[in-house]
């Protein structure tokens, strides 16, 4: 009992000193459920996140953009790569964190459960939804776990690289026909929304927010996160000529931010509860494409295997 | 024809079978077997893109009516793309996509290997650039025959069947029409005649270690270089080209 809570306590000093919890560190349980729990659900929004994008791949009106996408897509199943291998070291393996994203057991960032109806739904993903994962994961650069830490480090990179890309699909299409612009205001309509939810509940309502602060797994609220985001973003819509759907978005000379609508936190929940737009179609498609690929993995693993024996049979002959 | 124009028109077969196999290849972004393939076959794609961006500027120029490189990817309907059969035919499963993949590579490696010497110094230096990407591609495709051949009952009966679906469409890489000959003539390209041999014996030998057999077809389907392309290269463009057409003479 004495050394659970000397560890406990050497444990919290450290955080309190700001140095890197690593693998091979104690660390209580909860605090690796809360990491295992976050780090993969990054992983999955990542994964499934590839999803609603990859649904313009085959239709990018040109062969640049059509590169750019695809290379961004391919990022993010980069970044689900290292964040499954940063969960793996809590001692965790992939296959049961995918199980746990298809059984529902794991959530995914709920963004990923609208659909993408236009080519401006790329530029608007790209500019709020990656603009909002950037705001999170630049704090979460700092997080107090080692492996998560520097994941960011390298993910926050390409993030923004995303962003700006994001951004110059609105701005071209800003620039463009009538139609193009209504196109680019019809995403922000759609988008806007749904990228504030991303920050999670509200800062009364969020059950983790609390103790993650504590272990310095969060550095800061899910509110001061989104509104870090509204101030960034409001001035870039401006610039793009594109209205904010939000009819009490106003500036606040006093405080030097933004003050903005309720959000329709039903809504949220719905989809949290797995009854937005895309929910089903996202992990069914996530089920089928493991599923289709069981023989496939089957195939390279007894083929590994094979080799293995041959080898080893020839070393006895040898 | 001129020289330059006829030039142009063979650049536009390399340059559609990159595009249409990229195309194809990018459609399994995001619903790979195993994260670490969808991000290989993604490669493959990005490779295959930039390949085609090159070869089609460069086609674009020598036709010399201003056509960008997206003016020919999305404003030409089927019977003007010049892309063999093969690389139009659907992804199928895994094992489809393999075959198709490696039956091609192995055709474009050996291309490749020879173009690098063509007389046209500009696309010469093109393939030098794509060689490098094919070997890689080959080294892919060749493995994963050797895998899914020589790995379970499943998948070696699922590979065997991908290769009796495409065999038919080997034939047209190494056959060659009258423009192939002229391009071999200048000295531009391959005599395709030559490259008959070397390529069945280097699809051969990774069969053979896959402990797969080599169909045994007595047909060979023709058509795609000259404009007559199988049922499903339409629905390819048009996904493709769909902005392209239903929002004509924008900038994206």
């Amino acid at each position: 009992m004495e050394k659970l809570h000397d560890l406990q306590q050497a444990f919290q000093a450290k955080i309190d000193a700001d140095e890197k919890i690593e693998p091979k560190d104690w660390m209580p349980d909860a605090y690796r459920k809360t990491l295992i729990r976050q780090i993969s659900q990054h992983a999955h929004s990542e994964i499934v996140g590839m999803l609603p994008e990859g649904n313009w791949i085959s239709r990018a009106p040109s062969l640049r953009r059509k590169v750019a996408l695809l290379a961004k897509v391919q990022d993010e199943a980069g970044h689900g790569l290292y964040l499954y291998s940063a969960a793996e070291t809590l001692g965790i393996d992939r296959e049961t964190l995918i199980d746990d994203l298809h059984t529902g057991k794991a959530k995914y960032s709920s963004i990923f459960n609208y659909p993408t109806l236009s080519w401006a739904d790329i530029g608007a993903i790209g500019w709020l939804v990656d603009g909002a994962a950037i705001m999170n994961q630049v704090m979460l650069t700092r997080t107090s776990y080692g492996p998560y830490a520097r994941a960011m480090v390298r993910i926050c990179k390409e993030e923004s690289f995303h962003q700006r890309q994001g951004y110059e699909i609105l701005l071209t299409l800003c620039r463009g026909s009538e139609a193009q612009k209504e196109m680019a205001q019809d995403a922000l309509n759609r988008w806007w929304w749904p990228s504030l939810m991303m920050f999670g509940p509200s800062d009364k309502e969020s059950q983790h927010t609390e103790q993650s602060m504590l272990w310095k797994i969060k550095r800061k609220t899910n509110d001061e996160l989104r509104q870090q985001f509204v101030d960034a973003t409001v001035p870039q819509a401006e610039f793009l000529g594109l209205s904010i759907p939000d009819p009490d978005l106003k500036w606040n000379e006093e405080t030097g931010h933004y003050e903005f609508g309720e959000i329709n936190w039903d809504e949220f929940w719905q989809v949290v509860k797995g009854n937005g737009p895309c929910n089903r179609e996202r992990i069914k498609a996530r089920i089928k494409a493991h599923e289709e690929g069981a023989w496939v993995r089957e195939a390279a693993m007894a083929y590994a295997k094979k080799r293995k024996e041959r080898a080893t049979a020839a070393q006895k002959v040898a | 024809m001129e020289t330059s124009t006829k030039l142009g028109a063979y650049l536009l077969r390399l340059g559609d079978n990159t595009l249409v196999l990229g195309q194809r290849l990018a459609e399994w972004c995001g619903h790979g077997p195993v994260l670490e393939q969808d991000i290989a076959l993604t490669n493959i794609s990005l490779d295959l893109f930039g390949q085609t961006r090159s070869l089609l500027q460069y086609a674009g120029e020598l036709e010399g009516k201003g056509r960008s490189e997206d003016d020919l990817a999305f404003l030409r309907d089927v019977r003007e793309f010049r892309n063999c059969l093969l690389v139009e035919q659907p992804n199928g499963d895994f094992a489809g996509t393999i075959a198709r993949q490696f039956l091609f590579d192995s055709f474009h490696y050996l291309l490749l290997e020879f173009l690098c010497d063509s007389t046209d110094k500009h696309l010469a230096s093109i393939a030098k650039k794509s060689l490098k990407e094919v070997t890689y591609h080959l080294r892919f495709s060749s493995e994963w025959m050797i895998r899914l051949g020589d790995g379970t009952e499943v998948s070696h009966h699922k590979i065997q069947a991908a290769l009796e679906d495409l065999w038919d469409y080997t034939g047209e890489l190494y056959t060659p029409d009258e423009l192939d000959s002229e391009m071999a003539f200048l000295g531009v390209a391959p005599d395709l005649n030559k490259l008959r041999e070397p390529y069945l014996r280097k699809v051969e030998a990774i069969l053979d270690t896959a402990t797969l057999r080599k169909p045994a077809s007595a047909f060979l389907q023709m058509g795609g270089k000259t404009g007559r392309h199988s049922e499903h290269l339409g629905h390819l463009l048009a996904e493709m080209q769909f902005l392209q057409r239903a929002y004509p003479g924008l900038t994206w």
